[in-house]
């Protein structure tokens, strides 16, 4: 045996678990870091905004070139212009609220209605047989193509719209959770199972956060397809009953042929879509995410 | 001071035990698949634990302690057989944390309270209590992510605690951890082992953490599974696992692991 002339650290020799245990939980701590806002500013938001200015200056380019016709293609200023008018008649909140209140009860409806299928579905085999592939289908078929059904059997009128928008968001928010749940790992189901969360419990304690992310993700398409769909509806059906809403003003302004009041109504559709979703479903998401540590921030 | 016993011995050791075993397992036979075309995992275990006593099931990958510790737990049914546990529903641990990532370590620990019936008015300092014993105080606000490996498999623990069960089954709860780690979760869990009187039956496949951990070694042997030979372990707690006393054990049933292992190869 080589002998070592080094003499042995007292301190070294009255190492307790405690002792070792704390040094190792201070070397191995997960140090976050939150980026600066000032960061996240100028990669988050000037992307976009650098987008939005770069479609404006083409657009302003194409109508200065005089490409065609000022009545197929006007300028963004007399777009902008439109949108002023609307603001002078006071009719422009009516509009955009008409069709946000449609589209939003009609999808907090269609959450309502679609969680506890999504749950039957997920968890009852026969139910998932019976119904799994018919949710599915209806996830496919554009919800614009029971417009005219809808018309015969409940008429011209709200009815319809939210007929439209459940047929819409429904399945998107089923099969948002039946994904989610199947999806939370089984070793998390398992040690439900072993402290006795059984029953609504693990519905409540298990399954339903487990499976949050993928029923999130089915909101945001849900809402999505709820707003695309009611937009269509209020573009085919007309009835006074049924007031202005965005779709029906952009209907109106395509029979005064009023382009710029075409592109306004475009405008206003596409941001009351995304101002949802990033006021809304984008943070929810985040935070979802950022709690489970599955938001890698420099990404 | 050690020693080896034969099935037939242990059998007759357990008659010698003075109070109700705290897990009862009797003639355990489980298979998996249809009838005819059926996997037969495990093959008349019998093995009885008392009240705080410490077992670590030994045996090779695949050779069924997982199962075996599933059927204690509850999670699935034995074929024939029977397990009897007198007491509460017994806590089990894995080797993953299992532990719920869309909550704190507090808060998982909290939950486990919950589903127990522990009152809301009581769960916070009993969280923080059950924290303490596995030297986390601090870590109640902490995301499962924000915590190191050897952290997750503490609050696992602290829940696992948190369901009051005398019976704690552990599932190769560190064989994920590095050897440093590893080595203080030993020291801890002896501790909590011996302060709590807990009743442990810990599964691994590693012979030094058994024989570091354990009054009791119980070898099982593959395809089926079957008690192939016991060890009494009488060394003083802590041990080290780098001591003369664990390794020259280690050694003999390593032997005996490799000879049943081996059985498997000559035909
Ligand atoms: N649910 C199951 N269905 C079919 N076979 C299984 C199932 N669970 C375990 N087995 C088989 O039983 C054997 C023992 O598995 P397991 O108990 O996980 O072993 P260990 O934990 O000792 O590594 C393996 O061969 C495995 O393939
Ligand atoms: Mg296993």
């Amino acid at each position: 045996m080589a002998s070592t002339d080094t003499t042995p650290s007292p301190v070294l020799e009255k190492t307790t678990a405690a002792d070792v245990g704390a040094g190792l939980d201070a070397l191995d701590a997960v140090v976050t870091q939150r980026t600066p806002l000032t960061t996240v500013l100028r990669q988050k938001a000037l992307p976009p905004l650098v987008a939005v200015a770069l479609v404006l200056g083409v657009w302003q380019l194409a109508f200065s070139l005089e490409l065609t016709d000022e009545y197929k293609l006007p300028s963004p200023g007399m777009v902008w212009a439109a949108l002023a008018d609307l603001w002078a008649q006071g009719t422009l909140f009516s509009i955009i609220w008409t069709s946000l209140w449609r589209g939003l009860s009609g999808f907090v409806a269609a959450v309502i209605i679609g969680t506890p299928i999504g749950l039957l579905v997920a968890q009852v085999k026969p139910v998932r047989a019976a119904i799994g592939p018919i949710l599915s289908g209806l996830q496919s078929l554009p919800s614009v193509a029971w417009v005219p059904a809808a018309v015969i059997w409940l008429g011209v009128n709200s009815s319809t719209m939210y007929a439209v928008i459940l047929l819409g968001a429904v399945p998107s928010v089923a099969n948002g959770l039946v994904a989610g749940i199947d999806q939370v790992p089984p070793l998390l189901l398992r040690s439900g199972r072993t402290m006795g969360a059984t029953g609504l419990a693990r519905a409540r304690h298990v399954l339903l956060p487990g499976a949050l992310p993928g029923y999130l993700a089915g909101l945001k398409q849900g809402w999505a397809f709820s707003w695309r769909s009611l937009m269509a509806a209020e573009l085919i059906a007309a009835s006074p009953d049924l007031g202005v809403g965005l779709g029906r003003f952009l209907e109106n302004q395509r029979e005064f042929n009023d382009m710029s009041g075409v592109l306004l109504g475009i405008i206003l559709i596409l941001i009351v879509g995304v101002a949802i979703d990033l006021l809304f479903f984008s943070p929810l998401e985040r935070r979802v995410l950022r709690n489970r540590g599955l938001l890698v921030s420099n990404r | 001071m050690t020693t080896a016993l034969t099935t037939s011995e242990s059998a007759a050791s357990v008659g010698v035990l003075d109070r109700a075993p705290a897990v009862r397992i009797s003639h355990v036979h489980k298979s998996f698949g249809r009838p005819g075309a059926a996997t037969h995992v495990l093959d008349d275990i019998t093995l009885d634990v008392a009240p705080g006593e410490f077992v670590t099931l030994l045996g090779a990958s695949g050779c069924g302690k997982s199962t075996l510790l599933n059927l204690v737990a509850g999670l699935d049914k034995p074929s024939a057989g029977s397990i009897e546990l007198p007491g509460h529903r017994p806590a089990l641990m894995f080797q993953e944390h299992a532990l719920f990532p869309w909550l704190t370590a507090g808060k998982n620990i909290e939950l486990a309270l919950r589903l127990g019936g522990t009152p809301k008015a009581e769960r916070r300092a009993e969280a923080e209590r059950l924290l303490d014993l596995v030297r986390l105080n601090g870590a109640h606000g902490k995301r499962v992510h924000e915590l190191s490996g050897g952290m997750r498999q503490r609050v696992a623990l602290a829940r696992a605690l948190a369901q009051g069960s005398d019976v704690l089954l552990m599932d190769e709860p560190f064989a994920a951890l590095d050897a440093i780690t590893r080595d203080v979760l030993h020291d801890e869990l002896t501790r909590i082992w011996a302060e709590q009187k807990l009743t442990v039956l810990f599964v691994t496949h590693n012979v030094r953490e058994a024989v570091r951990l354990a009054q009791r070694v119980v070898l099982l042997s593959s395809r089926p599974g079957r008690v192939a030979k016991e060890w009494r372990i009488d060394l003083p707690q802590p041990r080290r696992i780098e001591s003369a006393g664990v390794a020259d054990l280690s050694i003999e049933i390593t032997d005996e692991l490799r000879g049943e292992i081996r059985r498997h190869g000559q035909h």
